[in-house]
């Protein structure tokens, strides 16, 4: 087995509001295997952008790390300085977006945009440069490249500007690409592309940490899943273990949800009740308001992770 | 078949780009919509489906064709004559955050379409109405004097339809009423509409870009892409043997939630979509077709009948036809 690229530990991140503390992300512990595609699912505020922008240390004001440990390569990089973050951003670690309209800047060349990085980072002429930018827009799937580089954002379509995105991301051949919702805001064909291009770089050798709500996303292209429930990881395993015996039955409920809709029903699958206020969550476990197999423990005691049949396979549930 | 509820007879709507250019949005789009059912409506961002939609109500005016409303033309009809038929036209947004005022309770917001069409006759009559409404939608009553941001996507996506209700419409145009939503939380307003579909006998005209969810609520399908129908039938016909081939590789982009059947890279589509600024001449999909010949480079297909249903293509796939032969039409 290999090593692990990103390993994070026990991490707690707070938004510091004037009605208390929202407790988005509690007790996250997750690893990213080295050459793996590693997924985050979940529905909206569950936690899963703001893990994400923990590692980038990216969690803006009233936002906090409280604690726990992100290890790069080994390397705890949550406390360190702002000035050694900057330098790792971008060369070691990358992050792309969900909207790649706004994530570019509009008044700027793409070609200058992806090249930026490079120049940043790496301490080479800028002839070379300009090569490696082609190249990398090239093998990004950006036809023309030598001319596209001239464009400017609002001259490229919705996957263009993502595989710009891609690029500058990976321009400096970073250890740990994390998408977040990296597919969302584009259309089913183009998405099946992206997510075709995502697993090219990754069998390249870089760890991907992908994120998203869809469990068909996850589904094609991760090796191993976390799912997030209010702030928690809530059950863990290789997607297909995942997908084929999951155990916790808020896992349940999203598949059975996610495969109704191909079914021929009339009614379709969902999970009753909604998703609780990270201001009052209930005492126990989170999803005990909603879960039909729930006793008398649940709604008292928070449970850990306990394992779940095959090895790697854990779930936060009594009932496992 | 029932009564056709709305026809367009070659609707064509193109929007100015600026320096005399025109970005082609609908062209010449021929469709009816049969009382009670539900007709989904396909495609890509950018390929007029939601230009199609607000023509289909008249909230956009065609630059040509016409709109046909239980078989009387309402296409130059005046504003204020078209009003009496208003009504029984509405609307479901996309955006349950942006299309609700901020500003307005939920009972507000209610009331307003309750107000238009003077239904009521005085407060307490519109306040039990509202409630009615509440129930319809599933809403708890308690949340009367609730505002927009107190709730999440899915009750707000509730309210919206409330409002559509209000009018008590005979057809709704859901204009991507789930795609904000999370997957739970979409299939409790996929559930809802289906079971005011039949409580009251609506009719709707659902846009919406995920093809599973419109096998799933449709009766029929039409598949759109830059700005043209490329066909239209019985949504399990269509999905059981697409004939057009942009519909067999929207078809093969779902991605299903199951590991063990992932994606082969050959049936997949390349490219992207064309610019409807400059739409390419001929078929428009010709630019992505694997099966693309001189004659779609130059002619337009149009819609013909292929046993029961519409497809607009030279060379319909066949029943059963597979992908992978494309390399054969290329070179031949």
């Amino acid at each position: 087995m290999g090593s692990n690229t990103l390993e994070i530990r026990q991490l707690n991140t707070s938004f510091l509001t004037q009605k208390g503390e929202v407790r988005a992300v509690m007790d996250v512990s997750l690893d990213v295997p080295e050459g793996k595609i590693t997924g985050i699912v979940g529905e909206s505020g569950c936690g899963k952008s703001v893990t994400a922008k923990s590692v980038m240390g990216l969690v803006k004001y009233p936002g906090k790390v409280m604690s726990g440990e992100i290890l790069l390569d080994g390397r705890d990089i949550r406390d360190i300085p702002e000035k050694e973050k900057c330098a790792l951003r971008g060369s070691e670690v990358s992050m792309i977006f969900q909207e790649p309209m706004t994530s570019l800047n509009p008044v700027i060349r793409i070609g200058k945009q992806v090249e930026e990085a490079l120049l940043l980072h790496k301490d080479i002429p800028k002839e070379q440069a300009r090569i490696r930018t082609v190249e990398m827009l090239e093998s990004v799937g950006i036809s023309d490249a030598g001319n596209r580089m001239r464009c400017y954002p609002h001259q490229l379509s919705g996957g263009l500007r993502q595989r710009v995105m891609i690029a500058m991301a990976m321009i400096c051949r970073p250890k740990l690409l994390i998408a977040d919702e990296p597919t969302t805001a584009l259309d089913v064909t183009v998405e099946a592309q992206i997510l075709r291009l995502m697993k090219k770089l990754c069998s390249g050798g870089t760890s991907i940490l992908l994120i998203s709500h869809n469990l068909g996303v996850i589904a094609q292209i991760c090796d191993y899943v976390y799912v997030m429930y209010a702030g928690r990881i809530v059950e863990c395993a290789d997607t297909v273990t995942l997908f084929d015996h999951p155990a916790h039955p808020y896992t349940m409920g999203l598949l059975r949800a996610a495969t109704s809709l191909r079914q021929d029903t009339e009614i379709l699958e969902t999970i009753p009740g909604v998703v609780p206020n990270l201001l009052h969550l209930p005492k126990g476990c989170s999803f005990a308001p909603r879960c039909g197999s729930c006793g008398d423990r649940c709604r008292g005691e928070m449970p850990l992770m306990y394992e779940a049949g095959e090895e790697g396979h854990m779930a936060r549930c009594f009932m496992c | 078949m029932s009564e056709i509820l709305l026809e367009a007879k070659g609707l064509t709507k193109a929007f100015p780009a600026g320096r005399g250019r025109k970005v082609h949005a609908v062209t010449d789009v021929s469709l009816k919509v049969y009382k009670g059912e539900t007709l989904g409506l396909v495609g890509e961002s950018g390929c007029g489906k939601s230009t199609l939609g607000r023509m289909m109500i008249r909230l956009l005016a065609p630059d040509s064709g016409r709109l046909l409303l239980k078989g009387g033309d309402v296409t130059g009809m005046s504003d204020r004559d078209f009003l009496r038929h208003r009504r029984q036209l509405q609307l479901i947004f996309q955006d349950p955050y942006a299309s609700l005022d901020p500003r307005l309770t939920v009972r507000e917001l209610i009331a307003e379409p309750l107000r238009t069409w003077n239904v009521c006759r005085s407060r307490d009559e519109m306040t039990a109405r509202v409630l009615e409404l509440m129930e319809d939608v599933g809403v708890p009553g308690e949340f009367l004097y609730r505002y927009p941001h107190q709730f999440s996507g899915g009750q707000r996506q509730r309210i919206g339809i409330a409002r559509a209700l209000a009018a008590d419409p005979e057809l709704i145009v859901c204009d991507e009423p789930v795609s904000a939503l999370d997957v739970p939380v979409q299939n409790q307003i996929l559930n809802l509409l289906s079971g005011l579909q039949k409580a009251r006998g609506l009719t709707y005209l659902f846009i919406s870009h995920d093809l599973s969810v419109v096998r799933h609520i449709s009766d029929r399908v039409c598949i759109m892409f830059l700005g043209m129908l490329c066909e239209i039938g019985e949504t399990e016909e269509i999905f059981s043997s697409p004939l057009h081939p942009y519909t067999r590789f929207l078809m093969n982009a779902i991605l299903l939630p199951d590991p063990h059947h992932r994606h082969e890279e050959d049936t997949l589509l390349s490219g992207e979509i064309p610019s409807a600024v400059n739409p390419p001449p001929g078929c428009r999909f010709h630019t992505r077709c694997p099966y693309a010949t001189d004659r779609c480079r130059s002619e337009v297909p149009v819609m013909r009948d292929m046993g029961g249903r519409m497809a607009a293509c030279h060379h319909p796939l066949g029943h059963g036809a597979d992908l992978r032969s494309s390399e054969e039409a290329r070179t031949s």
